[in-house]
């Protein structure tokens, strides 16, 4: 048989399952998590989650964008060819603007979603969670708390007491 | 010891009852009946219209293929379009097109940063109606050059046999970089949207090729919360990107008329009032798409009265800016004294073309006036009518800008008339095709209302309000 990869328990609504979130970061666990359907509100200040650095991802991104758009025009019209047209100058940051706008928010979405991705680990086509059938709710309207059997803390009689001690209705393992 | 102070307005034992807000959601529906309800209707029986609506669809955008193919085999004088006016009806459709494609963007991106709740059951079908606007649009500027299979020389950043790069000076190649950015990132945009409702859809999939399909696009979502606190990091900047992008995107658009020097072309009033006549556009669109949709659909509790209330006014609004860009044109055109341009706006309004500026007028200025009235506005059958006449008069707007104003410039000799052959209507019949036809397959196959987001607004998904578990003492 394969390996436990964690326990699962169930909640009814958003207030339990952050209030055993409470619990769980209190108990000072760090490989667990919560699954909700939609992003509960105040859940990550209940689980202890830093603010999230996307942002760098969108910043980096966003200067390649702008100075990426600025260089490629300056190369094309003033140095590989040059075209002179109507007498203006071969290159102006205020004609080249415009394309490297759009270059700018082109490349910072790109990075911000390919950055999201990578943060969260995804694309992962497989995950042990995503076997359970009990655990298929979590799109619907339940609501879980996942502590893996990697944690240090972890135990299966203790953590299941704490979860019970939350609130849980249903607490399973889940197989790797 | 401070005498204490009796407060006469507070209630003895109990904390004053805040005011509630009118429900997003209707009839207290549970969160499972929000999932139950948006993804039976791509999981039930196609309904009996569906079939009709998509062969018919589907026939008219074939039909545009087959013009664009007369177009591209012949030459483009298959058009009515010739000196004086080199463009017409293709860059009349194109800035229609990407005009209504507006709405999405501003419903999902500049909505979700003004906190409008509402937006919540309307983004998803009003982005890919963005979508499908924007793939409309791009179709004619890229067939209106002519040679097309030389377009990506003309459009990409790529040299061409003599090792001439495109020319950056010009507001064109600020609109392919615009266009094309503007698309890609409403695709992501919509994407990233789509996440956790493909895994709704997948977790829900009862045959092995829906949960495949569903299940790879949804790229192994499990609702983690830590996923969810980049992901909701993610949406907020792509939101904080996609703003200043629909805003700077029908200026560039402008910018192709106002940066040339044609008399009625040449004003700055353009960007600002392109974008609110967009915004003015896309809401007639999405309006004429969900009066029909809500009630097909059943999803009355989801699109509420409220919000096509709520989008009436933005109509209105929108409308009321158009209607002053208007009067300030002609104003400038007086003012400026320059008499070309102040006999462009004349002829305009009494010239050869006095019929579509009065049809624009009529549609664009008088019709959403009407909003001012709540029975209107909240009359369904009533804001329907309203929303197809913003349609007509938007679409009516372009043609007067572009061809009153090329028609007829400084050299009366090279004056002319245009009229367009049956080439010119069938194409931009058949772009109404390609539209539906791509609307119709994403009712069928997508949940077209944001499951998770709309589970999001509701009192049961707060964990500080009675009905999301919160016990006692809270508000």
């Amino acid at each position: 048989m394969s390996k436990p990869y964690g326990v699962i328990a169930e909640f009814d609504t958003p207030a339990d399952v952050m209030a055993a979130a409470r619990a769980v970061n209190a108990a000072g666990f760090k490989s667990w998590d919560v699954h909700t359907p939609f992003p509960v509100h105040g859940m990550d200040e209940a689980m202890g989650i830093k603010n999230s650095p996307v942002g760098w991802f969108t910043f980096i991104g966003g200067v390649c964008g702008y100075t990426g758009g600025m260089l490629m025009i300056w190369f094309q019209n003033a140095v590989d060819y040059r075209i002179i047209v109507g007498g203006k100058p071969l290159f102006s940051p205020l004609f080249a603007f415009p394309v490297s706008y759009e270059m700018t928010i082109l490349f910072a979405s790109f990075a911000t979603i390919f950055g999201m991705l990578f943060l969260n680990g995804l694309p992962r086509l497989h995950h042990p969670l995503l076997r359970n059938r009990r655990f298929a709710q979590v799109t619907h309207d339940k609501f879980y708390v996942v502590i893996e059997t990697a944690d240090s803390k972890y135990s299966e009689t203790e953590t299941r007491k704490l979860l019970e001690t939350a609130g849980s209705k249903h607490i399973e393992q889940v197989e790797e | 010891m401070a005498p204490v102070v009796e407060n006469k307005w507070a209630t003895k034992g109990s904390t004053p009852k805040a005011l509630e807000r009118e429900p997003l959601v209707l009839n207290q529906r549970s969160l499972g009946w929000i999932s139950d309800r948006v993804a039976s209707i791509v999981e039930g029986p196609t309904p009996k219209w569906w079939w009709p609506a998509f062969l018919i669809s589907a026939s008219v955008a074939g039909m545009m293929f087959a013009m664009i193919g007369y177009l591209i085999s012949t030459g483009v004088g298959v058009w009515g379009l010739n000196q004086p006016a080199g463009w017409a009806w293709d860059i009349t459709n194109f800035v229609f097109w990407i005009g209504i494609g507006h709405a999405g963007t501003l419903i999902s991106a500049i909505l979700f940063l003004l906190r409008q709740k509402w937006r919540t059951s309307i983004n998803r079908a009003a982005e890919a109606m963005t979508l499908f606007a924007v793939a409309c649009a791009g179709i004619f500027p890229l067939v209106h050059v002519g040679r097309v299979w030389l377009a990506p020389i003309f459009l990409a950043p790529v040299p061409n046999g003599n090792g001439l790069w495109p020319q950056f000076r010009s507001p064109l190649l600020w609109d392919v970089f615009a266009v094309s950015t503007y698309g890609t990132v409403s695709l992501l945009f919509w994407y990233v949207g789509l996440i956790p409702d493909l895994a709704t859809m997948r977790d829900r999939a009862t045959s092995k090729v829906r949960k495949f399909a569903y299940g790879f696009f949804a790229l192994g979502w499990t609702g983690s919360n830590r996923h969810w606190s980049n992901y909701e990091k993610a949406y907020l900047l792509l939101a904080g990107l996609s703003t200043p992008l629909v805003l700077s995107v029908h200026s560039i658009v402008s910018f192709d008329f106002a940066v040339s020097q044609v008399p009625g072309w040449h004003t700055t009033i353009f960007p600002p009032y392109f974008v609110a006549g967009a915004i003015f556009s896309g809401f007639g669109m999405v309006l004429t798409l969900m009066i029909p949709i809500r009630t097909l659909f059943g999803l009355e509790d989801l699109i509420t009265v409220r919000h096509v209330d709520l989008m009436g006014k933005v109509v209105l609004a929108t409308g009321s800016i158009v209607a002053y860009a208007y009067g300030m044109e002609f104003f400038i055109a007086w003012y400026g004294g320059n008499p070309n341009e102040l006999y462009a706006f004349k002829n305009r309004a009494f010239g050869p073309y006095w019929w579509a500026y009065w049809s624009m007028i009529s549609c664009n200025v008088i019709c959403p006036q009407l909003f001012w009235f709540k029975t209107i506005r909240t009359n369904l059958v009533a804001v329907f009518i309203i929303s197809i006449f913003v349609n007509i008069g938007m679409w009516f707007e372009r043609f007067v800008i572009i061809v009153t104003s090329l028609h007829r410039d400084y050299l009366p000799s090279s004056w002319g008339y245009f009229s367009p052959t049956y080439v010119d209507i069938l194409t931009f019949v058949g772009s109404f095709g390609l539209f539906c036809t791509l609307f119709l397959l994403f009712m069928r196959f997508l949940p077209m209302i944001a499951i998770a987001e709309v589970k999001g607004v509701t009192p049961q998904a707060d964990p500080h309000h009675p009905l999301g578990g919160a016990k006692g003492g809270h508000h």
